[in-house]
């Protein structure tokens, strides 16, 4: 069946690398149609408040001023989870944090705009701030949202699978770690930006830098109540996305609404102050590891409990509370497991998923753990993680089916790369290495709309041509998505990329692709591709077998061609093998799709965390710390990925440097940060820097030197066998990056990002006889809810809450199975 | 994008149109040169003059001229002192802060009378519209408080000039042009310690000229701390230029930049050098009056408390320099690129 590839595996330069280098890339913002008209929004300068009045009469007669909208026009809700509908384009009563939308002009240029907005009279009426977790927890009125858990409580939850209590209580260690993880937001060299307009038959039509067309398309009908069938999006090309892309955001509901009122285009672009109150970034988190540890390194048992800073909305808040908590199990080995997670509304910019989604705040407190559990059992952190890899082929304590696992082979490869057996706590004073691993999901194995249609649609036509077309919803945000769709095709029908055209990301073209998030792209749109590829081919195949009388067996497609594998010169063109078929059965046209499987888990909160497979990744970061000033640098880091099928090896290594690159960042420097000024002075709360000046992220002189390796066991589950990238390889660097430190200078920095001034800190604390540490000192008490108890596979759990008052058989937790529990070791349950 | 209020604009061609035009009405109208400065505050709404005099048509602010040292024009940008082999070669201090402003990009448009007269920061200040009026504003512009601390009747905004606290150690005068009259005065005169009015140029004047005496004996170094490698402001920094006779120093200046509304001159550390060979002990005493001296606010990046201790290590790692150890290895650390050659 494995037959030698032309495309698959080999680098080559992305279909759209040469659209990209030489500028002609058309992004939203580029478009420009006739008579097009100019919007602005009106930002809350208030962190909580309820608008008295607003008066827009004097922008209104701003000569050039088209419209002037405000809350009274947006009635009807949206959010990107069902869960969390909670957001209007226009704010029509209360504002929620300081770049709230309230009021939009459009005019006939965006001069024109800005000049009128700053026109716009608004009274507000101040309601309490909410700056941090403790606030919300501490207030429960006045509730910045009317729904959610409870008080100021979006969400909390609570899980357990087997009698973790007892596990570590029965272990030889106990560890009691607390962390915490800053937030911070995506960064996108393109800000948001958004054309809307009328069709000539009265229809409407979306142009937008969004990472996911299909839930835009559907907040857009709901939120104008348009039916989505006269309703056009098209996904234009994103100038990165990272997450921040992939909610509907107020000023596409805004200037759709404009578009169909004015029947004119109107365009909306972002200043990037305004990006940064868009965010959906990365959560605050803080965090409580409590492990269970024998003598050899093992873990018995695992307690964790995440507090998540929500921001003003909901966004995908309930799904990153759960992944909180979804994936320590995918990675290591661990029989019992309690997680508990809670997310607050504050008044900040809404919290959402950036790149690594809710995992890498865990993944930082969980390798940071490992890391202080192999320095106290006196065990090489790299043969700790070694010994309790995952088992490939298996089911987690929480019901996640794992296929392949290269974790192994990543450790060991970046540990011989390294250098690492002759570098840890081997360096002089200063210097320092640090090992840490992650894994994540390729694509989650849930729709966020439950249903039980196809994640991923791909139409293709072929024609007499001998030119291919295929469509597919998916969209390009710069990872590479429509090179993949094209490499697969072509290598499946045996011709060329530039033989075929990708039409993407336009929901009036294209079939339904779900969008660039959770990494589920290249497996889900890629396994599409695949049938319909393979459909096309059968197709052609049974057209040339019967016009050249070959065995349909027989017949290979490769280098443009269609010919026999047992006399090779016998064949025809692969445009003429096309003719063949159309002449054959009429217009040619195959359709693949694709639905992930079924997750065993059925406990409420077990949607999160599912994917058809796993990618792993295992990194070493070399620091440099000086001693003096705890001023900190990275030379070098090495990375293997296990990638399962470098598709195109290109892409791959750009997706792992791009993700070590953002993984520096976060570990260094970046911060969404708030200022709150004096509370006996002010009301305000604003973000401390909502500039790409004062925001840092590293440049190209801070970036190391990055050695990756690419470990591949194909997995069955994905096309070619091949998991995801974009996401994981970013997630070990924040931890790996503390090990470091620690291994350099010895003190523990327990927060992110590791600044100097915390490791200068906790240097004066170690000097002073103190706990040499930075880090927060301990995690608040909140009323959790009752827990729900899944009894683990290797119990005999059958995936369903054993509390379930929904349990269509209601049975008692076998007490003895619990008790074994706490004693488990791995032989025992295998 | 972010847009420009409407203001009018002049190109005079000649620094007496330019002084002539700006006499008009110096209160509201502003002096262009890069714009690299200018530019943003104006979308930001933290400077809006109706007025806006460009310099950058005029000719003979553009003109480099070795006379007793050297003779630099205003408007002379920063890329042509980083390839300029004579600031190389005899103000080396001066080059190496120079090469460290902003990117390259942004030292292609801005000069070092730009630098010079760049307006303090603080990050209550240097803020959109809209965000300084969620925090009604600061003392600064448009509002009453210093949020920085709220007690102060002065602002506390931060000299952020990298050029300046190395022409100063390099004892640098300025000339300073109206309509009036023409003034020369030693650049650490043109400085006062208050973010509001940080220069005490008259808003009649032109600065026209930054002259260089010869460097002849001396050695000097200049430290930045930021947290990239490039495109930051600094948070803190030491230029130090000293004038040896064998391994004995004979003169002495030390100038702090980031640490207060202005250059911040060490006068004490100066004369405790001065007929002193660079012993350890007297680098760890100068390096404490610096410490004792820098006074940075929680207005930058970085914590303030954490900025104040770096002081010493960057006037230990300059001193260390002066006196011929090797600090490559730090400097690369710190700066992130070796600063040794023209790039």
């Amino acid at each position: 069946m494995t037959r030698p590839r032309n495309v698959i595996g080999k680098p080559r330069r992305r279909v759209d690398g040469r659209a990209k280098v030489t500028g002609q890339t058309k992004f939203a913002d580029d478009i420009i149609l006739p008579r097009m008209l100019h919007c602005k929004l009106l930002r809350s300068t208030v962190p909580h408040a309820k608008i008295v009045r607003i008066d827009t009469s004097k922008a209104a007669a701003v000569d050039g001023v088209s419209l002037v909208l405000t809350g009274e026009s947006f009635p009807i809700p949206y959010g990107i989870l069902p869960v969390s509908h909670d957001e209007h384009a226009l704010c029509p009563d209360v504002v929620r944090f300081v770049g709230d939308p309230v009021a939009a002009v459009v005019a006939r240029d965006e001069a024109t705009a800005d000049r009128a907005v700053r026109l716009i009279e608004v009274e507000y009426e101040t309601l309490r701030t909410f700056a941090s977790p403790a606030d919300s927890l501490a207030y429960p009125e006045p509730r910045i949202h009317d729904y959610g858990d409870f008080g100021n409580v979006h969400k909390a939850v609570a899980l357990q699978f087997g009698d973790v209590d007892a596990a570590i209580a029965g272990a030889d260690h106990v560890f009691d770690d607390t962390f915490f993880f800053e937030g911070n937001t995506h960064l996108p060299i393109e800000q948001h930006a958004t054309v809307a307009t009328k069709d000539p038959d009265g229809k409407l039509v979306v142009y937008s830098s969004t990472q996911t067309p299909h839930y835009l398309h559907r907040a857009l009908s709901k939120a104008l109540a348009i039916p989505a069938a006269h309703i056009r999006v098209v996904a234009t090309p994103n100038g990165g996305g990272f997450g921040g892309k992939s909610d509907p955001f107020n000023h596409e509901v805004v200037v759709a609404h404009a578009a169909m009122r004015l029947d004119r285009p109107v365009k909306i672009a972002l200043t990037r102050e305004e990006v940064f109150y868009c965010h959906r970034g990365r959560h605050p988190v803080l965090m409580r590891f409590r492990a269970g540890v024998t003598n050899d390194g093992r873990v018995t048992g695992l307690d964790l409990q995440t507090l998540l800073d929500g921001g003003a909305y909901g966004s995908y808040g309930v799904a990153s509370t759960f992944y909180t908590g979804a994936l320590q199990t995918v990675t290591y080995d661990i029989p019992t497991y309690r997680f508990r997670g809670c997310r607050v509304f504050t008044n900040k910019p809404p919290c959402g998923p950036k790149r690594g989604h809710g995992t890498p705040q865990s993944r930082f407190g969980q390798e940071v753990q490992l890391d202080k559990i192999a320095e106290k059992l006196v065990i090489d952190p790299a043969d700790l993680r070694l010994n309790i890899v995952q088992p490939p082929d298996s089911l987690t304590a929480n019901f996640l089916r794992v296929g392949t696992i290269g974790l192994a082979d990543c450790i060991t490869k970046v540990v011989e790369r390294s250098g690492w057996r002759d570098k840890y706590r081997k360096l002089p004073h200063g210097r320092g290495v640090g090992l840490a691993c992650s894994s994540y999901l390729s694509g989650a194995g849930l729709p966020i709309n439950w249903n039980d249609l196809p994640h991923s649609g791909v139409q293709l036509k072929l024609d007499r041509s001998g030119g291919v077309t295929v469509f597919c919803g998916a969209t390009e945000i710069g990872q590479g998505s429509d090179d993949v769709l094209v490499g697969i095709v072509a290598e499946v029908l045996g011709i060329e990329p530039f033989d075929v055209r990708a039409v993407t990301g336009d929901t009036d073209l294209t079939p339904v692709d779900l969008g660039s998030y959770s990494s589920r792209v290249t497996l889900m749109m890629g396994n599409a591709a695949i049938q319909a590829a393979e459909r096309a081919r059968e197709l052609i195949a049974e057209g040339v077998s019967a016009k050249l009388d070959i065995p349909k067996s027989r017949l290979v497609f490769a280098d443009r061609r269609v010919f026999d594998s047992e006399d090779p010169g016998k064949g025809t063109s692969f445009r003429e093998a096309v003719c063949m078929a159309e002449a054959k059965f009429g217009t040619l046209g195959t359709t693949g799709s694709y639905t992930p499987p079924k997750s065993p888990a059925k406990f409420k909160g077990g949607g999160v965390g599912p994917s058809p497979t796993y990618s792993y990744t295992a990194c070493v970061v070399e620091v440099d710390v000086d001693p003096e000033t705890g001023w900190v640098t990275v030379p070098r880091v090495w990375i293997a990925h296990d990638i399962g099928c470098a598709l195109n090896p290109v892409l791959v290594r750009g997706q792992v440097e791009g993700g070590v690159y953002m993984g520096i960042g976060e570990a260094l420097m970046e911060e969404q940060a708030f200022r709150r000024l004096p509370a006996k002075l002010s009301h305000a709360l604003v973000h401390k820097f909502p500039s790409i000046l004062e925001y840092k992220s590293p440049t190209f002189l801070d970036m190391p030197e990055v050695f990756t390796d690419l470990i591949e066991h194909p997995d069955p589950a994905g096309p070619f066998g091949a998991k995801e990238v974009g996401q994981g390889p970013l997630l070990p660097i924040m931890p790996a990056v503390a090990n470091a430190v620690y291994d350099a200078v010895g003190v523990r920095i327990d927060s992110i990002p590791v600044t100097p001034e915390k490791i200068l800190r906790a240097l004066e604390a170690k000097a002073a006889g103190k706990a040499p540490r930075s880090g927060p000192a301990s995690f608040p008490e909140i009323p959790w809810p009752e827990t729900l108890h899944v009894t683990p596979p290797w119990a005999g759990g059958d995936g369903r809450a054993d509390n379930d008052p929904k349990r269509p058989t209601h049975r008692k937790v076998d007490a003895g199975i619990e008790a074994k529990a706490a004693g488990m070791t791995k032989e025992a349950r295998s | 994008m972010m847009r420009l209020p409407s203001y009018r604009y002049r190109a005079p061609k000649t620094v007496q149109d330019a002084a002539a035009w700006l006499a008009e009405s110096p209160g509201d109208t502003m002096l262009l040169a890069g714009g690299t400065d200018l530019i943003p505050n104006m979308k930001r709404r933290q400077q809006v003059p109706s007025t806006v005099v460009g310099l950058r048509g005029i000719t003979e602010l553009s003109r480099t001229d070795d006379r007793d040292g050297l003779e630099i024009g205003a408007g002379v940008t920063l890329t042509s002192l980083v390839h300029d082999e004579r600031v190389h070669a005899r103000y080396l201090g001066l080059w190496q802060a120079v090469g460290q402003i902003a990117t390259p990009l942004l030292r292609n448009m801005g000069t070092i009378g730009g630098n010079i007269c760049l307006d303090t920061r603080c990050t209550y200040y240097d803020q959109s519209f809209e965000w300084r009026q969620a925090i009604n504003f600061c003392m600064k512009k448009d509002g009453d408080t210093c949020w920085v601390a709220t007690s102060s009747d002065k602002c506390l905004a931060v000299s952020s000039t990298d050029a300046a606290p190395a022409l100063i150690a390099l004892g640098a005068t300025v000339r300073l042009v109206s309509a009036t009259g023409t003034r020369e005065v030693a650049l650490t005169d043109l400085y006062a310690n208050d973010g509001m009015h940080y220069l005490t140029r008259r808003s009649d004047e032109i600065l026209t000229t930054v002259t260089l005496p010869k460097a002849d004996g001396w050695r000097t170094t200049y430290w930045k701390l930021r947290r990239r490698g490039s495109f930051d402001f600094p948070v803190a920094a030491v230029a130090a230029a000293a004038r040896f006779d064998g391994d004995r120093i004979v003169e002495a200046r030390i100038v702090l930049g980031a640490v207060a509304s202005r250059p911040l001159e060490v006068p004490a550390a100066a004369a405790r050098l001065a007929g002193q060979p660079l012993t350890d002990d007297l680098i760890a005493s100068v390096a404490d009056d610096a410490y004792t001296l820098a006074k940075p606010m929680d207005n930058t990046d970085f914590e303030l408390v954490w900025r104040k201790k770096t002081v010493r290590s960057l006037v230990t790692s300059a001193l260390r320099e002066l006196r011929g150890d090797d600090m490559r290895a730090a400097r690369t650390k710190l700066a992130r690129h070796p600063l040794l050659v023209i790039s």
